[in-house]
């Protein structure tokens, strides 16, 4: 039998939605006990939503001044504390868990798995690599502590309704201070959060300057969609970067993605190919893109865009 | 500070499209075009640019592998590296093997920072740099685009999912850069010449006193899923009422 660890994702005061799409991973892995860790200066709203989450058996509240913000080098410790009870330890493959799960792995003296996509067994699972121009399977030896992140974009989250018990845990780990947080700028935005939205519109280069993008962020607003974009337009400087779709930003997988000027090189495509429907409009027939499109227009989208957005808002 | 070490690895370049052997046994690299995985090219970059900005006095680039990374190794060599160390292994060097190469490495050359990319992307692990500073038990700050030393501190930003994170930390540390930190130079064919002529040192894998961690090796290789291609609409009407088809408006 596994008995596997999910470490909470959240921001102090609510649960990131990658946590109950880890759940969802862990939930595959056969006859398992599923735990989850929330590490948090106070966190008891934190560790109330994830008691809440089905197939979650027990929620290990870690309180601690130390664990205010997520620091890989504070929260590894800890994890490698109560990491003796479990088979598995498994974190998101976000900016969160890519940070922490190495640290663990290595400080348990094990390799991890990196972007879990598919369950094949309790120790068995797919992977992309080569941005996912190839799939691999690995097979992970049984009688080690077994570390994954967990490709986030492959799992649907489970559900809510469940009141698992939550219960304190104070490990006895040293803390280190040589690692101290300074500041988050993070983008204020009111619009759905692109990792988890249900429709995503995204600009690419041809939006050709910030002020344009003005129209993507329309079109999105009528939707009630969540905005990305590609390297080529983050690198322009267009939008920050935290709006990256693709192999180095985020890999999403929303019902709906609208690719606008996007031409669609294959690190992009790599962060939307779990989409439901994409559509795609862009001017160059021969763009890339159209090659996984659902729906393709072929037009320029200074035209069509805002006739789009009119349509719809109609 | 004395020294940087920057991590130089071997990968199928960028702009190959590679594609699974048809026996499923792995993915075909013969005759493929090979360069400096891009991240690490970024992080040499950064190093130069600490150097020659006086804060730093030597920068040494390492790879892992066989001689044919000296290939890698000349080339970051020719961007400014003031040496090169080829750890000499048969294996591919696993996330964890790797890690331990650069941490025996940091130690015996007392470097204060390792510089690394925040993933290859061959098999985009994006571990060995979180796994260095783990095993050194010193602070790491990956996905960085921005990094400011300060005597025996530095200021770095992270690009996270939320936005920009700066974290400071005590030297000395680990960083794995992302791609927004900058852009790296080109190579100019005096550069090349002149690097030829700087120390490029062998030490084999055993030498380093260092115990490989075990593979986790992949015992299948597929195609990913492809996607169809779908309909091209003649304009915004047919796209609205394609889209309304499928209940997505």
């Amino acid at each position: 039998m596994s008995k596997i660890l999910v470490v909470a994702e959240h921001d102090g005061s609510s649960l990131n939605p990658s946590t109950a799409k880890c759940l969802s991973c862990a939930a595959e892995i056969p006859d398992a006990e599923i735990h989850v860790a929330v590490f948090a200066d106070g966190g008891s709203d934190v560790a109330a939503a994830a008691a809440e989450l089905q197939s979650v058996d027990k929620v290990l509240l870690i309180n601690n001044a130390a664990n205010h913000y997520p620091l890989a080098a504070v929260i590894a410790p800890q994890l490698v504390a109560i990491a003796d009870d479990y088979s598995h330890l498994l974190g998101p493959s976000t900016t969160f868990g890519k940070d922490l799960m190495p640290r663990v792995a290595a400080l348990l003296g094990v390799n991890q798995i990196s972007d879990v996509m598919s369950v094949l067994g309790s120790h068995k699972f797919r992977r992309p690599i080569y941005a996912g121009n190839a799939i691999v399977t690995i097979e992970a030896p049984a009688d080690r502590p077994l570390v994954a992140t967990v490709r986030i974009a492959s799992f649907k989250s489970v559900g809510a309704g469940n009141s698992a018990p939550v219960e304190q845990s104070s490990p006895n780990a040293e803390i280190p201070d040589h690692t101290r947080f300074v500041d988050l700028q993070a983008g204020k935005s009111d619009r759905p959060d692109l990792q988890s939205a249900s429709k995503v519109v995204s600009g690419g280069r041809a939006l050709a300057s910030s002020e344009n993008f003005e129209i993507i962020f329309k079109l999105a607003d009528t939707l009630g969609a969540g905005v990305g974009a590609s390297r080529a337009a983050v690198d322009a400087g267009y939008v920050p970067n935290e709006m990256q779709v693709g192999q180095t930003g985020k890999i999403i997988a929303p019902e709906l993605y609208i690719a606008i000027g996007i031409s669609g090189a294959i690190q992009h495509l790599t962060g939307i190919k779990d989409a439901g429907t994409i559509v795609a409009i862009n001017k160059d027939e021969d763009a890339p893109i159209f090659e996984v499109a659902d729906i393709g227009l072929v037009a320029d989208l200074f035209e069509v865009v805002p006739e789009l957005q009119a349509a719809l808002s109609s | 500070m004395e020294r940087i070490l920057v991590g130089l690895k071997r990968v199928v370049d960028y702009n190959v499209r590679v594609r699974v052997r048809s026996d499923g046994s792995g993915v075909e690299t013969d005759g493929v075009k090979m360069s400096i995985n891009p991240f690490d090219e970024i992080a040499l970059e950064e190093a130069l640019r600490i150097k020659e900005r006086g804060e730093a006095n030597e920068v040494v680039v390492v790879s892992i592998g066989g001689t044919e990374c000296e290939q890698q190794l000349r080339t970051g060599l020719a961007m400014g590296a003031d040496r090169a160390i080829l750890v000499t292994s048969q294996e591919p060097a696993n996330p964890l093997t790797a890690a331990k190469i650069f941490l025996e490495l940091a130690t015996r050359e007392s470097s204060e920072l390792v510089i690394l990319g925040k993933q290859a992307i061959d098999d985009d692990n994006s571990q060995t740099g979180q796994m260095l500073a783990a095993l050194w038990g010193r602070p790491q700050a990956s996905f960085a685009s921005k990094i400011e030393l300060d005597g025996s501190t530095a200021k770095v930003t992270r690009e996270v999912d939320v936005g920009l994170e700066t974290l400071d930390i005590d030297l000395p540390a680990v960083v794995t850069v992302d791609l927004r930190l900058n852009e790296p130079r080109y190579v100019k064919l005096p550069d090349i010449m002149k690097a030829k002529k700087k120390p490029l040192d062998h030490v084999a894998l055993d030498e380093l006193g260092v115990e490989p961690a075990a593979s986790m090796t992949g015992v299948a290789f597929e195609d990913p899923e492809q996607r169809q291609k779908g309909i091209i609409v003649e304009d915004v009407a047919a796209l609205v009422a394609a889209l309304k088809e499928k209940g997505l408006v």
